[in-house]
């Protein structure tokens, strides 16, 4: 690299990156040739696109195919009021020309899949993980292992927070650290268990800060290191990680060599949800039109509402009949659940209510329904105009 | 001779017990997968621990196997998806 990659106004921009000795103009002119792919421009890639951008790293790619809502601007500072309805990719974009126009956005409105994360991954250096869901997080490990690219990882949870870098050479992965996923319902998103919002800004600057460590080959990274943060007690937990030798991705010998159905492996879609219930009632799964079509004709299943009751508040089935007991509460109260009468459980998505669906089960009530979809499916399919959260 | 260890729960895992910190006696010789099946024994809300969780003993990833000590801390390291 010679100084002639940097302009003279790059030169100006980055006067105080260039001072660093562990920088200088080589080191900025590695960020510059540096291409870094984001994925999410939520919570985590806020702070994220916009302290690479700010940096100088030339290329930043973003996968995101959702659209700014109002909810989100207590965390996603990268998105404005006015941005409120546009998609995601083109109010990142705009803020991050104006962060910096000598940055290239690349623009990747998808939702990744397994069909074509290798194809988009393959084109950067490193891929910093700020996805919102266990299947994604699958997804992008696997992809980052099989081609060999570091992965960034960030995620964030209420009041705490987890950082590491994976799938560096020799070091371990996100599967060698959580081999299976977390049955459904145990792990609310952020939308149903909440976040608050400098956490991501916390978080995401973390792995900002270890993305740019990378490209300039400086410091001692986070991989095979797993940082948890705690905002409550305002404590960072530094936990030693190793490549499991077993890992089916980055094993000694892997048994999965190419990427999989990640919301099977996740348990989130598939025939299987009465698994793990030994003995107990199977769980039905009731979309939110055959709910409609089964109270219209008068056999009115006890419907049950696990959520919080900040949410009951927004909006709710009670004209319906419905009743609330947040999941946390549900053991305490199980006696309010009539027994020998058809259950139907729903919370915001679906996630909630089949955990209570399956603890209902065993607890010997039945016959069970989980509503496919939560209430937004029933706000989406049979009550249009209903407000959700 | 039995092995008294702490063990530490974070995020969901704290939200879901209800409970941070418990003080679980093992038998001499017991391994992170003793204490594992010794928690989803107890039952809800315990059963919902998968059986093979991330733990990390005395601050250090362990594997199933590993084997513990009197007075050890083993850290139930929750996944955490949000972004
Ligand atoms: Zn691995």
């Amino acid at each position: 690299m010679t100084r002639s990659d940097l302009s003279q106004a790059e030169l100006h921009r980055y006067a105080r990156h260039i001072a660093l000795p562990e920088v200088g103009l080589e080191g900025q002119a590695r960020l510059k040739a540096g291409k870094v792919l984001c994925v999410g421009a939520g919570g985590l890639g806020s702070p994220l696109s916009l302290y690479l951008a700010a940096a100088g790293v030339g290329t930043l790619g973003i996968v995101d195919f959702d659209t700014v809502d109002t909810s989100n601007l207590q965390r996603q500072i990268l998105h404005g009021t006015e941005d409120v309805g546009r998609s995601k990719l083109d109010s990142a974009a705009d803020r991050l020309r104006s962060v910096n126009p000598h940055v290239e956005v690349i623009r990747h409105e998808v939702r990744l899949s397994a069909q074509n994360a290798c194809d988009i991954l393959s084109g950067y250096d490193v891929v910093v993980d700020g996805t919102d869901n266990f299947p994604t997080r699958y997804l992008v490990n696997d992809a980052c292992v099989l081609l060999g690219k570091p992965n960034v990882y960030g995620s964030v949870f209420r009041w705490e927070g987890q950082v590491s870098v994976f799938g560096t050479k020799g070091g371990p992965c996100y599967r060698c650290l959580f081999r299976e996923p977390p049955p459904p319902g145990l792990v609310p998103n952020c939308a149903e268990g909440g976040v608050l919002g400098v956490l991501p800004g916390i978080i995401g600057s973390m792995q900002a800060m270890e993305t740019i460590k990378l490209l300039l080959g400086q410091g001692n990274s986070l991989a095979g290191r797993l940082l948890i943060f705690d905002a409550l007690e305002m404590t960072w937990r530094e936990v030693g990680l190793r490549r499991n030798p077993n890992c089916p991705v980055c094993g000694d010998t892997p048994t999965q060599t190419g990427l999989i159905d990640y919301e099977l492996f996740c348990g989130i879609r598939g025939d299987d949800d009465a698994r793990e219930v030994d003995g107990a009632a199977p769980i039905g799964r009731m979309t939110a039109a055959a709910l409609a079509e089964t109270m219209s004709g008068g056999h009115a299943p006890f419907l049950l509402d696990v959520r919080e009751p900040w949410e009951w508040a927004v909006s709710n089935l009670a004209g319906h009949g419905a009743r609330l007991i947040p999941l946390a509460e549900l053991e305490a109260r199980i006696g309010e659940v009539p027994r020998g009468r058809p259950i139907v459980v729903y919370c915001r998505s679906g996630q909630r209510s089949l955990n209570a669906a399956r603890r209902l089960a065993v607890a010997g009530f039945g016959p069970i329904s989980n509503l496919e979809g939560g209430i937004l499916s029933w706000a989406q399919d049979v009550e249009p105009g209903l407000p959700v959260v | 001779m039995s092995v008294p260890v702490r063990t530490l729960f974070f995020a969901a895992y704290r939200d879901h017990f209800g409970v941070s910190e418990l003080d679980v006696e093992l038998a001499a010789g017991a391994t992170v997968a003793d204490l594992v099946s010794e928690l989803r024994g107890r039952g809800a809300p315990f059963d919902v621990l998968p059986a093979e969780p991330a733990v990390a003993v005395n601050h250090h990833y362990a594997f199933l196997d590993e084997p513990l000590g009197a007075g050890d801390e083993v850290a139930f390291i929750p996944p955490v998806a949000g972004g």
